[in-house]
């Protein structure tokens, strides 16, 4: 059937030559964690290039925002990286509070550092579990999930939702912590912890994993940066850089902890660092937990909020990387313009360069181990 | 005439009796791997969720059959078929008891090999008559896979054969318990004019390495995990039945699972004795054995990671073929020397752990050095601060 040929070959008759395949991964693939499409140019296993499209989850947030007052805002941000929705929050939060010169009341910076750390550690599992499934091991995925659900739980517990809070306010958080946060809490950090090594141990040091994922995507530090890397991805190349050190914001500066660095940026170093950023997280969450003292949770009480006229940006580590926040008020109740830097965005830019001449089966792990998501990457 | 009734009967009682193995199959699987991943299982249709894979299939029976409109649809109707006729086909010589078989034949094993390599062709033409892309690749991943496998499995079987002295898989069972157990059969066999030899002992215990080598080149044959490449679903997203659905889609589905269960059920022919068992019916026996063997293909779907396809293949023509060819030589010689049967479990011990040596310094080795790289030990947990 010629039909059936000319679609295999995907290219004009008198260029065929080198049978290559053009292949679509995505935007409905499994793989690609969300609606993302790579054109893909295969010759048999291996792909010649690769070229990624993204928009498909756009939804114009940005420009939403403009038509939004900034308590409302805070929405929005929920859904950029909605496997981190307290991270982005914090971000924006931040930005209008260093607008407006805002003190954050001690007690809600505590809550904010509890909870965004916690989202680390879910977002982490999260990934953890799906790049488990992109390597085609089915049961890191149920233990990384049991752990994540747990962490849910309590932010239902917190905040009311299990996803999308709305809890971050601008000047501190939308209204005390529960009674029990602190049973919870005792209840919840030692499974969390159980469960975290428990992923690890199953598949960290896997032979057939390591086999894998151990050098496969490898990109060097220099490159990484020019790419704009963040986060885990860059940390894995061997660059010590974390918001939460480099430019240390909230009270950050009182607690104790290691930023993880790998060594030569490849897949498996990405999964790893990640790994050993969930165990500084627990750290950190129960370091704040003993330190937390009691007192207003708001700096200032509903009612309308109006920066003066003015620009700001803030940036803040969330588990993918570093987020920017850039605002532009105009002095009224709505913002003027918001501009936010995804870390997924920057990190996946690479890919096209990452996935070219591997084998179709890195090109899963190499996307997975960049950790993205999508509603964060076309906003 | 009344010999092709009762034949006719007696295909009909095996074609109900593999449904039910593969609906049996099916909830094995799902509540073992759950159990295996800390959660229940399918709980909700039936007690303990057992009318669950009927649901199943009730629900793949009625949905729709779609076939694209670029498909080739006689290679996209034939392909399903060319896969599940083979698997049933080759139960008609597989004895699930000593006179619990449709048609024993003296060359059962000849056959089995022989109509496995037909359903390379169905996931081949699958793959290509879907006109998908995923599909072709899923289908030449399939052809080198299965190519690759079949030769370390017929090499298995070929020593095995050389134990046994025979290609009937009766006497090849038999062979494998001790004289008294296996008279019947032996008065049997010699009064047809066939011959085989007696070893007496489970060729498990005689020849592991042959168990080790089956059941590694049986999990690439049937593409379980961690050798599910031809339709690994994060890669090509079932490669050839990725078209497929409804109807078409659950005969591909039987076919794996009886696959699967044909390798189990080989595997406990040809190495742990097939029916022979103290007290329990003939027929309990085998099934537990196979069971058994199911168990273990299943626990390792639930423990590791998928292999990539050049790994899978260098790991086949490298590794596999190359011992199931030393197999071969090893049984045949042991049998021209008649060598006491100590020294063939010793021969195929050592090459075994000579094998298991490589693949720990290939392989474990660098994840032992890097996991210490980073002041880590494999398979622990930090230790704390």
């Amino acid at each position: 059937m010629a039909t059936n040929s000319d679609q295999m070959l995907g290219q004009a008759p008198e260029q065929s030559q080198n049978l290559d395949i053009l292949m679509n991964m995505g935007p409905q693939h499994p793989s690609t964690h969300g609606v993302f499409r790579m054109l893909l140019r295969v010759d048999g296993e291996v792909v010649v290039d690769a070229e990624p499209h993204i928009g498909y989850l756009h939804r114009g947030s940005e420009k939403l925002a403009e038509g939004e007052q900034y308590h409302q805002v805070v929405t929005l941000m929920d859904r950029l990286d909605y496997i981190a929705n307290f991270n982005n929050e914090w971000a924006f939060c931040r930005a209008v509070e260093k607008l407006m010169g805002l003190e954050v009341p001690e007690r809600a910076e505590y809550i904010r550092v509890i909870l965004g750390e916690l989202n680390r550690v879910a977002s982490h599992l999260l990934f953890l579990g799906t790049f488990g499934l992109d390597a085609g091991a089915m049961t890191p995925v149920m233990f990384a999930f049991r752990g994540r659900e747990r962490i849910q739980a309590l932010f239902e517990a917190v905040s009311g939702a299990r996803m999308m809070h709305n809890y971050f306010h601008i000047g501190g958080v939308k209204e005390d912590l529960p009674e029990n946060f602190h049973a919870l809490m005792d209840k919840l950090m030692p499974e969390l912890r159980r469960d975290v090594e428990e992923c690890d141990k199953l598949l960290s040091f896997n032979e057939v994993f390591v086999a894998r994922t151990k050098g496969v995507g490898g990109i060097d530090r220099d490159t990484a940066i020019n790419y704009g890397w963040t986060g885990p991805c860059l940390r894995a190349c061997g660059v010590n850089y974390d918001v939460r050190k480099a430019e240390p914001y909230s009270v950050y500066q009182r607690f104790k902890f290691d930023v993880p660095v790998g060594r030569d940026g490849d897949s498996w170093e990405r999964y790893f660092v990640r790994v050993r950023e969930m165990y500084e997280s627990l750290s950190i969450v129960e370091q704040a937990m003993k330190s937390m003292s009691g007192g207003p949770v708001m700096a200032v009480g509903r009612r309308l909020i109006r920066p003066t006229k003015g620009d700001v940006y803030v940036r803040a580590e969330n588990p993918r990387g570093e987020i920017g926040v850039y605002l532009v008020s105009d002095g009224t109740d709505k913002p003027y313009r918001i501009k936010v830097r995804p870390p997924s965005f920057c990190n996946l830019s690479a890919i096209g360069r990452l996935i070219k001449d591997t084998y179709v089966a890195d090109a899963v792990i190499i996307l997975g181990s960049l950790d993205i998501v999508l509603g964060e990457v076309d906003r | 005439m009344s010999e092709v009734l009762l034949l006719a009967l007696a295909l009909l009682i095996m074609f109900t009796a593999l449904s039910v193995v593969v609906l049996s199959l099916v909830w094995i699987e799902r509540k073992f791997l759950g159990r295996l991943q800390r959660r229940l299982g399918p709980t909700r249709v039936g007690p303990f969720g057992l009318l669950q894979p009927v649901a199943d299939a009730i629900k793949l029976v009625t949905k729709e059959d779609l076939v694209p409109s670029q498909s080739d649809r006689l290679i996209f109707w034939i392909a399903p078929l060319l896969v599940l006729v083979p698997s049933f086909m080759v139960w008609v010589t597989i004895p699930a008891a000593r006179d619990l078989v449709v048609q024993n034949l003296d060359l059962g094993l000849f056959v089995i090999i022989a109509l496995l390599v037909v359903s390379i062709l169905g996931l081949l033409l699958a793959g290509w008559g879907s006109a998908n892309k995923y599909g072709a690749l899923g289908g030449l991943r399939a052809a080198a896979q299965l190519v690759s496998y079949e030769v370390p499995l017929i090499m298995v079987v070929v020593a095995v054969a050389v134990l046994a002295g025979s290609l009937d898989l009766r006497a090849v069972s038999a062979s494998q318990v001790p004289l008294d157990t296996a008279q019947d059969v032996l008065n049997e066999i010699n009064a047809a004019g066939g011959v085989f030899n007696h070893e007496g002992i489970p060729f498990a215990v005689l020849f592991p390495l042959g168990l080790v080598l089956f059941l590694l080149a049986g999990l690439a044959e049937v593409g379980r995990i961690p050798f599910d490449i031809y339709f690994a679903e994060s890669e090509i997203v079932g490669g050839p039945f990725v078209e497929y659905s409804g109807a078409h889609w659950s005969v591909f589905f039987l076919a794996e699972y009886m696959n699967t269960f044909l390798i189990a059920a080989l595997a406990s022919l040809l190495f742990l004795g097939g029916w022979y068992g103290p007290l329990l019916p003939e027929w309990v026996w085998f099934l537990i054995k196979t069971y058994f063997m199911v168990l273990v293909i299943f626990w390792i779907r639930g423990t590791f990671p998928r292999l990539r396809i050049d790994q899978l293949m260098s790991f086949g023509w490298k590794g596999m073929i190359p011992l199931s060819f030393a197999g071969v030589v090893m049984t045949s010689v042991y049998r021209f020397y008649d060598w006491p049967w100590w020294s063939m479990s010793l021969m195929s011990v050592a090459t075994l752990a000579v094998a298991g040596y490589w693949l720990y310094r290939q392989f474990t080795l660098p994840v032992i050095k890097l996991a210490r790289s980073y002041g880590r030990e494999p398979g622990r947990a930090p230790s704390a601060r």
